[in-house]
Order: structure tokens, then C-alpha cells, then sequence
């Protein structure tokens, strides 16, 4: 097992922490950008953006319906 | 506070404490936390511009991964620091207000939310324990996997791949098993976990698929005995890897609503997508 120091924190258990957790406080007076949703959608779009950069260490699975897609060996 | 312009970045409420905040203490966009007290809580504050922090400025800059990054490092800076005087309750990244009075206004509004919430980080850290497979390095030794040369013929080959991947189940099943176990054991020693969901290797560049992502509140007075408890894992199963980080302030136990809902079994499900498991307690 490797303890890791406090040394520097990876970014991915930041962002569960500070994405995923504290509180959400959500009052008109705010400007609604704590809004769990939103954050989450942003996310997501930041790793695809990341993917896009950073080629997949192993061959994408196909999607399940590309099989049917492919002409039939007779 | 007075002279403060721009909005306001809130990165904790806390309740009332002695100690000075570091002198140098920078926080968001660069500016010094400063403490706005509204009777029993005190709300961790800092003036942002405008121009990145409105709605929409804030939106574009959340899709921008080295903003994110030092926003995000910026903010745990000061939730760090206030974890060396109190135990604060953190604000979900990027909470921000009009002005001091929007923030006096939430303090005033969810006064008696934010203060149950205080009452149960209150003395707790949260400590993160992570487990990693790595399918190449824990397949344990057989003699199938050794042969190099190329198999004689299209039977050997679906032999060999067949072997191959009954390996690969028993690893996950293996690692899965492991992952319980210790999600188990360690809740015994937690006052509430929470499971969050395996890590993008992507994202993460750690070695290894992620198996377990969980969360612990734990004393900080029982933090050391805690830590120890992971540590005896480490030889446990080649080929896994168990990763501690920690002591954070109590993110991932900072919601107002949800917490204590479920029942307190602190079952392991992966499916259970950050959702809170078991109860406080105390």
C-alpha cells in the first residue's frame, strides 16, 4: 500500500470533494451557480475535453450496437 | 468588509473561533479570506471580480481545466488553513454571492441547517481510501499464462485465451472481495462513509482501474488509529494497491439534507453513486 503524503493533492480527489461534496447552498440572493446540476454537466463536458486530449490507455469498447452495423458473413 | 468589491466567493461557514487566520493567506482570484460573523456562525469570504465569477463568466471558466485546477487548489488552501484552527463546514466549490448581505441573508436563513450540520463535523476529519487493481500484476502465477511461444493451433489459441480470461474474473472478483472487506471494516471505525464513484483513469493518471472511492468521517482523535488500520492492508493481495489521502475537512459529510436518510447497514454497492451510507453514530 502506498500512504500518500500530503505533498500534492491530485486534482481528481479534489474535484470529488469540491464538486461532489460540501454544502449546496442554493437562495435567490445566490447566483445559482452552486447548482449541483450544472456542475455536473460541466464536468462532464471537461472530461470529454480531457479524452479528446489524452488517447485512451487501452482500445475504446465498442458500442454494443456497431456488431449489427457490419455486413453479414453469409 | 465595507470596502470590499466584487462579489463574494464563500468557501465555509464555521462557528466562532479564537485563533488568527494566517497573515499571508490568499485565497480565489488571489485576495485575502476574511471572516464576516452573523451571530453564531462566521461565514470564510473572499471578494472575486465580476468578470470571472458572474454566472456566465463562472460557467465558461468551469469547462476550463487549469481554471478549475487553481480555483480549486486556491479554495482547499483556505479550507486547509481553517482545519488547523476549527473544524469548517465547506461550501460546494464556486458559492457565490451579490454581497455581504447575501451571504448575512444565507447565514440567517439556513442558521439552524447549517449549525446541525457543524454539530456533526464538529472534532471529525474525513480521511479518502482509494483501492486499485491492476489486472497485469495480480494475476497470480499459472503455468497457462507462461508459455510465449505462439500456440500450434486455433484450439491452443481459445484455450489459452479462455484461460486468460477466467484469470481476469477471478482478479475482479478477488478485487471486489478485497474492496468489501475493507469498506467494511474501516466503517466500524467511521462515524459515516461515503462511497464516490470510482475515479476517470483519464482524469486521474493513477496506474490501475479504481475499484473503490470512499470517504470517511472519522475523530480526529481516533484519526491515527485510523490510518494505521489502512496501513495494515498494505500487503494484504498482490496486485492491489490501497491509496490514503487525508486528513481533509469533512467535504464529503457537508450536506444539508440527505445525510442519516439511509439505513445504517454501510453496505458496499457500487451502484450507490456517492450516496451517503450509514448513520451518525455517536
Amino acid at each position: 500500500m502506498t500512504v500518500v503524503e500530503r505533498r500534492e493533492i491530485a486534482l481528481v480527489d479534489l474535484l470529488d470533494r469540491l464538486l461532489a461534496g460540501g454544502v449546496v447552498i442554493t437562495g435567490d440572493i445566490t447566483l445559482r451557480i452552486a447548482d449541483v446540476d450544472l456542475v455536473r454537466i460541466d464536468l462532464n463536458a471537461l472530461i470529454s475535453s480531457v479524452n479528446k486530449q489524452v488517447p485512451s490507455p487501452w482500445p475504446e469498447t465498442l458500442p454494443e450496437d456497431l456488431p449489427r452495423a457490419l455486413p453479414e458473413v453469409s | 468588509m465595507s470596502d470590499m468589491s466584487g462579489l463574494r466567493y464563500v468557501y465555509a461557514v464555521c462557528r466562532p473561533f479564537e485563533a488568527p487566520l494566517q497573515a499571508e493567506l490568499t485565497g480565489v482570484a488571489g485576495n485575502p479570506p476574511k471572516l464576516l460573523r452573523h451571530g453564531d456562525l462566521v461565514a470564510v469570504v473572499s471578494a472575486v471580480p465580476e468578470g470571472d465569477f458572474a454566472e456566465e463568466p463562472l460557467r465558461r471558466h468551469l469547462e476550463d481545466l487549469d481554471w478549475l485546477s487553481d480555483t480549486a487548489r486556491a479554495h482547499e488552501k483556505v479550507i486547509a488553513a481553517l482545519t488547523t484552527v476549527t473544524s469548517p463546514l465547506p461550501l460546494r466549490l464556486a458559492t457565490v454571492f451579490r454581497d455581504d448581505s447575501g451571504v448575512r441573508t444565507m447565514m440567517e436563513d439556513e442558521g439552524e441547517r447549517l449549525h446541525t450540520a457543524l454539530e456533526r463535523i464538529a472534532g471529525r476529519v474525513e480521511w479518502g481510501v482509494k483501492v486499485y487493481v491492476d489486472p497485469e500484476k495480480s494475476a497470480p502465477q499459472s503455468p497457462a499464462a507462461e508459455p510465449k511461444a505462439k500456440p500450434a493451433t486455433g484450439r491452443d489459441y481459445l484455450r489459452r485465451k479462455r484461460a486468460e480470461h477466467e484469470r481476469q474474473e477471478t482478479t475482479w472478483e478477488r478485487a471486489e472481495n478485497f474492496a468489501r472487506r475493507l469498506h467494511e471494516h474501516l466503517s466500524r471505525h467511521a462515524q459515516a462513509t461515503r462511497l464516490h464513484p470510482p475515479q476517470n483513469p483519464v482524469l486521474s493518471r493513477a496506474p490501475g482501474r479504481n475499484v473503490l472511492n470512499a470517504a470517511y468521517l472519522v475523530d480526529r482523535s481516533h484519526s491515527e488509529e485510523f490510518v494505521e488500520l489502512v496501513d495494515r492492508t498494505k500487503d494484504e493481495e498482490p496486485g492491489l494497491r490501497v491509496e490514503l489521502t487525508g486528513p481533509w475537512a469533512a467535504y464529503s459529510f457537508s450536506s444539508l439534507d440527505d445525510y442519516g436518510q439511509r439505513a445504517a447497514e454501510g453496505e458496499y454497492d457500487q451502484g450507490a453513486r456517492g450516496a451517503y451510507e450509514g448513520e451518525d453514530r455517536r
